[in-house]
């Protein structure tokens, strides 16, 4: 029986259980504190784009804010509405957190990627083992699965309210959801076609060392999947894992003008705290896989080697602290979509564009794999884009075809 | 040892899972049981190291289609505890017994028969040995995409033709007023004149309609 692989699992069992818990036990209390810190970054960083100071009480600079919150939440009195579903009512928190929790666990975090032999192993207390919790072969698939898996907290959240506007939220929710988790699956693929693996380890390897020479200077471009792979299911992986998070501009969830608070309305004290703990702890899980699929996980700029497990560990905070600036810069200047432009924003062009650029992807990798010349590339390329023009205007004129031949027979039947 | 725990964790998992689902007298609550019963199913598969098939389990049966069922018990508000002492069908409960007899019987012969081997060890093809290094995934990819290349790909399209049909029968357009619903409701398209003078397809609906 093998569960993830990691050098850890050949010795004894007693050591490998007594390092599996101390990896999950850090890594539970990594995100618990790095949601504390990122509730504290957002409130101090929003407050400076709107030019106020934001919180400055609680500790120096108002760091301990978040944990006092926490505390308040906790003692605070914990409300079920008497027309609830009191069993799916209390489940549903924990539905939402847990998912959050154990997408963390496939990311690794640190270790020694450079070199030959820089496979990331490091050792602790003698035993050789990976930066991430688990290393699973189906990698990003759990991210896929665990994502999917949290719907149900935020369904489960809004029906058992028993009320309407927790409903109308969750509604929203699932169905945003689902939808933009297919662009994010697509932007997924393309990465997958590149790495030719699932697993998250072996994408950080494949992402150590030098990258291609930049016009003539070598050692300037890291090995990073961005370069390969492309921009365009970096942004599209972006703004979908974005729509993933309910983060603004997709918050129509709880969207306060509209419907309260959305799935969360009825929920107080600590039940609500837990769906807070959750989005936050997304935001950084979200970050992370964003870093490990397309930044290089753990792996510095090409140029920059130094030895050692920790360096890897900066990088990776340091990137991840790139995405969770850029999200609240997001949500301070972009304002809500509506929901229309929400789904078609989702369908009509995500998805098209992150399924293009995946056939361009595979296009490429088929044209290495065969050794074609620039001229069978150019050639082949252009009679692919001819074709698919050719489709493209087949379907419109079908579409306008029919939707005319639609019109004529309402003319004619009330006309 | 390990695959000893975790196999009877994963069944004591699927068998409270699968009582419940029986149980539970709320349709919601039934359909939480039963996702239970799916993720216990997912951990036996990964004790088999069929993690591909484990995820799979989550994302499509856990993820989508019990959401699917959620979906409809709370929007039909089918969700309120049911009578169970009404008979829907007449004869329901009986055949039913006849019905889980029946697979138990096919299960337990299945057990017996298939206690060893059974598991692909006698096939000649290295690829197809479950001991043969290449991990699962793999694997399925490499059967998928060169042997059932033919039935993936049709397979595919009549999910897509699926999808289709459901969409033309569920909008059949049979009045007037459901053309408005073909444009998205968008509050950034100009606003019809009372006449719908700048409306290129305009249908006189509302007037003819209330005269």
């Amino acid at each position: 029986m093998m569960f993830a692989q990691d050098p850890l699992y050949a010795g004894d069992w007693l050591g490998d259980a007594l390092i599996t818990g101390l990896k999950v036990l850090v890594a539970f209390a990594f995100l618990l504190v790095a949601v504390m810190l990122n509730i504290w970054f957002l409130r101090k960083v929003i407050s400076d784009f709107q030019n106020r100071i934001g919180p400055n009480t609680a500790g120096r600079w108002g760091i301990l804010q978040s944990l006092a919150d926490g505390i308040k939440l906790f003692f605070k009195e914990d409300l079920i509405p008497d027309n609830s579903d009191r069993f799916a009512f209390k489940l549903a928190p924990y539905l939402s957190l847990v998912p959050a929790f154990l997408v963390f666990a496939i990311i690794p975090i640190g270790g020694d990627f450079n070199g030959d032999d820089g496979d990331g192993v490091v050792s602790i207390f003698g035993h050789d083992t990976l930066l991430q919790v688990a290393d699973p072969p189906v990698g990003v698939l759990w991210f896929l699965a665990m994502s999917s898996l949290a719907i149900y907290g935020v369904m489960l959240a809004g029906w058992s309210s028993g009320s309407k506007y927790p409903l109308i939220g969750s509604v929203r929710a699932s169905a945003q959801m689902v939808s933009y988790e297919a662009a994010l699956g697509l932007a997924l693929a393309s990465v997958l076609l590149v790495s030719g693996t699932l697993s998250t380890h072996a994408m950080v390897i494949d992402q150590s060392g030098e990258g291609p020479a930049f016009f003539g200077i070598e050692n300037i471009l890291p090995a990073w999947y961005l370069l390969p792979v492309g921009i365009v299911p970096f942004v599209v992986f972006i703004i979908a894992g974005t729509a993933e998070l309910n983060h603004p501009p997709f918050d129509l969830v709880e969207a306060e003008q509209e419907i309260v608070g959305g799935f969360h309305t009825e929920y107080s004290s600590i039940r609500f705290a837990l769906f807070f703990l959750a989005e936050f702890m997304n935001q950084i899980t979200m970050g992370a896989l964003l870093v490990t699929l397309f930044l290089g996980g753990p792996n510095g700029p090409a140029f920059f080697f130094p030895e050692g497990w920790w360096i890897g560990v900066f990088w990776f905070f340091v990137k991840l602290m790139g995405f969770l600036f850029l999200l609240v810069w997001v949500r301070a200047t972009l304002p809500r979509f509506r929901y229309d432009q929400l789904m078609d924003f989702g369908w009509k062009l995500l998805i098209p564009l992150s399924l293009g650029w995946f056939i361009l992807l595979a296009f490429i990798q088929i044209g290495r794999d065969e050794d074609w010349s620039t001229a069978q590339f150019v050639g082949l390329g252009v009679g692919l884009a001819a074709v698919f023009v050719a489709l493209a205007g087949m379907l419109t004129l079908a579409i306008r075809n029919a939707r005319n031949e639609r019109i004529e027979e309402m003319e004619d039947a009330h006309g | 040892m390990a695959e000893f725990i975790t196999f009877f964790c994963g069944a004591a998992i699927i068998l409270a899972g699968a009582i419940g689902v029986v149980v539970a007298r709320n349709a919601v609550h039934s359909a939480l049981f039963l996702i239970q019963t799916l993720l216990g199913v997912a951990v036996i598969f990964v004790v088999q190291e069929a993690h591909f098939l484990a995820a799979v389990q989550i994302v499509v049966y856990a993820g989508a289609i019990v959401i699917l069922f959620l979906f409809v018990i709370m929007l039909l508000g089918v969700d309120k505890a049911e009578d169970l002492g009404v008979e829907p069908i007449a004869g329901q409960k009986p055949l039913a017994v006849v019905l889980g007899a029946s697979l138990l019987a096919t299960a337990i012969t299945f057990v017996l028969v298939a206690t060893d081997g059974a598991t692909g060890v006698g096939s000649g093809d290295p690829e197809r040995q479950l001991d043969s290094g290449i991990t699962d995934i793999e694997r399925i990819g490499r059967v998928l995409f060169t042997e059932y290349a033919v039935a993936f790909q049709l397979t595919a399209a009549l999910l897509t033709i699926g999808v289709i049909g459901a969409v033309v029968l569920t909008r059949s357009l049979s009045s007037a007023d459901q053309l408005d619903d073909l444009e998205p409701a968008s509050m950034d398209l100009p606003s019809l004149a009372p006449e719908g003078a700048n409306d290129e397809h305009h249908v006189d609906t509302v007037e003819e309609d209330a005269s």
